[in-house]
Parts: structure tokens; sequence; C-alpha cells
């Protein structure tokens, strides 16, 4: 693995998280209102004392100084204060972020493990019986609105059934195995409703890349060697089939984001998601700008990542 | 989830030969769209979609002449009723008859479905165009520019937007219409990126294509053998994109609504009446599974015809 591409790729996606802030950095400024709009229709406070803040915070200034001040604030840490909660945005957004973390990533590995084989098996046997069934309700989750999906799992699993809980509670009363226990149970929804709205596009990837790779000659040469139909597709197939989806799955992460927020606003997860709502309905701007800026800094991290786990697994395309 | 467009998915598997073989064509000549037509025809799930979305379309639009009860009638003698035949679809908290608010609320999903994905059309053709013909550093700095955008997660970003121009965008237009158009531009403007990525790569391949060459060599300007040369030949993909880009939007509509930041609280649409919905599921569990309902089939409907129009336009695969 060249050293070089990797650096390299690594400097390019610094532009892509600048080009981001400009963009957010732009939505705000571009938006009306002010911050010290409350002060001005509050009669204590005297015009002069609203005009030395406005001056202090540097709102008068021309918007590139704003967006210099706001983008070495950011990177030195400073977020911004959060009034709602009364603590740090980064904080804040630290403690949130773990949970969000798992929930995606346990979710992520549920539709993999799902999607996969599915795929293959509808590819091996295209416009079969298995294929169709796939295809049909691999559009039907790819259709499912998360919060409808959502929803309904509770009705059944948690009105109906009583099985799980539908709110996520960080604080269990309980020590060892039952902790774990009710923590996999309250996880179990979310990443069903997560998980299975991936799983419908990632069959569709999977098929159709599988379907690339099978008609390839280096195929047929390993058939005609007379190696086993399992250990062709196993061996032959699947692990070049697999190459595209890595950057598939990345290119998935902002939609999987945006799920995330409604699964963990509808199960009450208190991850950073279920912040941001919380935030946007407080009119708490600082978290509202942290929150968004981390999933912008997440969607470009796990793009790096794709591309260099890409250039590992495909010698052919790297060190350009 | 809302808004993944799938990529190309147009690598099938070698067409299944039985179905039409070397058939003796008949020699009377069939036009491109009655051609896609037939070819359409034998998708049997897109069939089935464009027949759901017809029906799903004429009920919200004629429906309210034939079920004239009011979205806003409230009765608290009735309140959170199931189906009956007073309220066929029952009735929710305030007693409101829900077929009407479903019908009021499909109507604004697909004028947003369809508005917003207008907007991403035009800009991705737009951007598309003009990056496929002009070469060199206009193209990549539209291109790197789409890949920037690609890089947004959306939801956060029009949840964002939603929340800091809400307000002074219904203060010039209204509260309905005000949310309407505020919707419609920012999901179109986050949705954009793949029609432009697709329309470049058609250009590209296109401009160097003999019949424009004979355009270009006869002395058409430019312009004329973009209108009339290229974008025509062009449409089939991008007709594909903005009709899987409807149901993307009809989900980001109703997500925004779910979470209380789409149209005001008062107006009914599916995802608002899903989320006013959701603290009586134990008690009135319709409530919540026909607005639920409705967006799923809408969006499952306009689905199954990309696929369909996607295996159309496609001149390689056999049908």
């Amino acid at each position: 693995m060249n050293r070089q591409y990797i650096i390299r790729r690594i400097l390019i996606a610094i532009p892509s998280l600048l080009g981001i802030s400009v963009i957010l950095f732009g939505v705000l400024a571009m938006a009306p209102g002010d911050p010290f709009e409350e002060l001005a229709t509050n009669p204590a406070i005297p015009p002069e004392v609203r005009q030395a803040l406005r001056a202090k915070f540097g709102l008068d200034d021309p918007v590139w100084q704003r967006y210099v001040h706001w983008l070495s604030a950011m990177v030195q840490g400073d977020w911004g204060f959060s009034f709602q909660s009364r603590m740090d945005v980064d904080m804040l957004i630290l403690q949130r972020l773990p949970v969000t973390l798992i929930v995606i990533g346990a979710s992520q590995i549920l539709a993999i493990s799902v999607a996969i084989p599915v795929g293959v098996l509808a590819a091996i046997r295209p416009y079969s019986i298995f294929d169709q069934i796939a295809s049909t309700f691999a559009m039907i989750g790819f259709s499912l609105p998360t919060f409808f999906t959502g929803l309904v799992l509770i009705l059944v699993f948690s009105i109906q059934l009583d099985w799980l809980p539908f709110v996520y509670r960080a604080d269990v009363d309980a020590t060892g195995w039952a902790f774990y226990w009710e923590h996999i149970k309250q996880s179990i929804m979310p990443v069903i409703v997560l998980g299975l709205a991936q799983a419908g596009a990632l069959v569709r990837f999977m098929r159709s890349s599988v379907l690339d790779v099978i008609r390839l000659d280096y195929v047929t040469t390993a058939r005609s060697k007379g190696i086993g139909e399992r250990k062709v597709i196993v061996r032959h197939v699947v692990r070049n089939a697999l190459i595209p989806i890595v950057t598939l799955v990345a290119l998935q992460l902002p939609a999987v984001f945006g799920g995330a927020i409604v699964t963990e606003q509808i199960f009450r997860v208190p991850g950073i998601g279920s912040l941001l709502i919380a935030a946007i309905l407080a009119n708490d701007t600082p978290v509202v700008m942290g929150v968004t800026f981390v999933f912008a800094c997440l969607v470009v991290l796990f793009n790096l990542i794709a591309d260099i786990l890409y250039g590992w697994l495909d010698p052919r395309i790297s060190f350009r | 989830m809302a808004g993944s467009t799938p990529a190309s998915l147009s690598a099938e598997a070698p067409a299944a030969p039985a179905v039409v073989a070397v058939s003796p064509r008949k020699a009377r000549s069939i036009s491109p769209a009655l051609e896609t037509w037939r070819r359409f025809r034998r998708h049997v799930l897109a069939v089935t979609g464009a027949v759901v979305l017809s029906i799903l379309v004429l009920a919200v639009l004629v429906g309210p002449y034939i079920w004239p009860v009011p979205i806003n009638e409230i009765d608290f003698a009735a309140k959170l009723e199931g189906p009956s035949l007073a309220h066929p679809l029952g009735t929710d908290d305030l007693g409101q008859d829900l077929l009407a608010r479903m019908m009021y609320g499909g109507r604004i999903s697909l004028a947003v479905g369809l508005a917003a994905m207008l907007v991403a059309l035009t800009v991705g053709v737009l951007v598309g165009a003009v990056a496929g013909m002009a070469s060199g550093w206009l193209d990549a700095t539209l291109m790197w520019l789409t890949d920037l955008f690609l890089a947004l997660p959306t939801l956060p970003v029009l949840l964002l937007a939603m929340y800091l121009f809400r307000d002074s965008v219904k203060q010039v237009l209204g509260v309905e219409g005000g949310a309407f158009v505020l919707i419609v531009v920012v999901i179109g403007i986050l949705r954009w990126m793949p029609v432009a990525r697709l329309v470049r790569a058609q250009f590209l391949s296109l401009r160097e294509k003999e019949f424009v060459e004979a355009a270009r060599a006869l002395g058409a300007s430019k312009m004329r053998q973009v209108v009339q040369h290229i974008l025509p030949n062009a449409l089939g993909p991008v007709i594909v994109v903005g009709t899987i880009d409807v149901a993307a939007a009809i989900l980001f509509e109703s997500t925004l609504s779910f979470l209380g930041l789409g149209f005001p609280s008062d107006v009914p649409t599916w995802g608002s009446m899903l989320r006013d919905a959701k603290d009586y599921l134990d008690i009135a569990a319709h409530w919540a599974l026909f607005p639920g309902a409705a967006i799923f089939l809408t969006v499952l409907a306009i689905n199954f015809i990309g696929d369909g129009l996607r295996d159309a336009f496609d001149p390689r695969r056999v049908l």
C-alpha cells in the first residue's frame, strides 16, 4: 500500500471540508434573524449595550471575516455554548456521539450481513423465483420510510406483544448480564429499523455487482479448471464483487445519517440525531451548527476511509 | 432510506433470450415513445405501480369533491374512532375526519414531490450540460462542486435550512405557501447532483457521436447542437432519475413534517399526521397506519415505475 496515495487522499479531503464549512456558514450567514434580537425587544437593555455586544461578537464585520473567525474557533475546539443544556457544545456532542456511532455501526453490520448473501444468491440465479422475491423485498425495504417502520415495530413488539421497550434509556438500573441484556433489548428495534432500510439498497447493489463480475473471463477460466461452483462463487466472484460495495456503502452514508436522526427521534435514543432535533425545536443555534458540522465531517471521513480501502482492495486504481 | 438514488443498476444479466427471439419485425416504423411504452408494459411491477399511482393521484384530486367533509371539522364526540361508515378511515384526537385529511395531505405530498423534482432536474441538467459541453477548468470546478454537495449530509442540512429560513419565508409568502416554496427549493438544491453527473456523462459521450458531428459540420450553433441533438438523446436516463427523485422528495417532505419542521402543524400532511398519531399508537393505531401506508405505497409505486422506465429506456436490454 502506497503511503503517498494515502497522504494525497487525505490532503484532497481538506478542501472538501473547507467547502462544506463555507456552505454551512453561508447558510447560517444568509439566514435572516439576529442572535441578539431578543435583546432589542427587552427594555431593560439599552441599545448601546446591544451595539457593544454586536461589535464584540463581530456581527458587523464583513462576511469573510466572520467566516474566518468562525472557522478558526471551530478548529480550535471552541464550538460555542449550549444555552439549552448549559454546557459547551463540543462536550455535549462528544457525550452523545458514541451512542449514535454504535447504533449506526450495528445497523450497518446487520444490513451487510443480510444483504450480501441475499444479493449473491439472487445474482447467481437471475430472474429465478428467489431473485424476483428478493428484488421485490429489496424495493419494499428501500421505499419504506424509517419513521413508518419504526412506528409499526413499536406497535407490534412493544404494544401488542410487549416484548421490547420502545423508549431508549441510558440509565438502566441493573448490573452484570442483566445490564447488557437490557441494553441489547432496547437497541434491537432502532438497529433493525435502520439496518433494514439500508439492506434494501445494498441487496440491489450487491446483485448488480455480482452480475457484473460473474460473466468475466476469469470466472469462466476458474470454472473450466474444474473448481466447484460454490468455491468459484465464494473465492472468485464475491471477493471481487465486494470491492465496489465499499464505495457504495460510503456513498449511502448521508442517507444513513438521515435515517439515524429519524430513528433516534422515534425511539428517543440519546444520540446526536435526537440532540439536533431538540436543539432545533429549542432554537439552540450553536448546537444545530455543531451537530450538522459533525455529520458533514463524518461523511467526509468515511468517504476517505472508503477510498483508502478501495485503493488497498483494488491495486489497479491507486498510486495515481 | 430517504433520498438514496441507486447508482447505475443498468448492468443487468444477459437478457433472457427466450422472450423475444429474433422475431420478424413488422415493417411499420415505431416511434421511440411507442417503443418505450411497449417495453415498459412488459414490466409487471412497473405497470402495477403505474396503476396504483394513478388511483392515488385520482383519489387525492377528485376525492375531495366526492367526499366534501372539511378537514378541520372538530367533533369531540367522535374522537379517535376507528374506520366506520361515517368516517371511512376513522378520526383523530380532535374527531377530524381522516379520509378528508389524507386526501388533502396527498395533494401536498404529490405537489412537493413533483415541484422539487423539477427544481432538481432544472439545476442538474443545467450544471451537467454546461460541464459536459465546456471541458477544462469550468468542467472541473462544476464537478468539484457536485462532489461537494454529494458529501453534504442531506437531512441535517435540510433541517438546518428549514430552521434558519422558516420564519422569514413565512412572512413573505404566507404560512402554507412559504413552507411549500422553502421545502421544494431546499430539497431541489440538495438533490440535483446525481442528475448533473448523469447529464454530464451523457453529454461527454453524445457530443462525439457522428450525428452531432454532422450537425456541427452543417454549421449548427452550440446552443442548437445541445437543444436539438444532444439533450433529446440524453433524456431517457434523466427521466428515470427524475421519477425516483419524486419519490425521494416525497420521503423528505414526510420526514420533515414527521419531525415537526415541515408544514405548519395545522396543515394535514401525511408526515405530520403520523407525528400526531405516534402518541396514540396503543389506542388508535389506524390513525398512524393509514398515512404511513399511503406514503409507503406512493413511494413504492413511483420507485417501481422508475425501475420499469430504466429497463424500457435501456436499448441494450432485450425485453
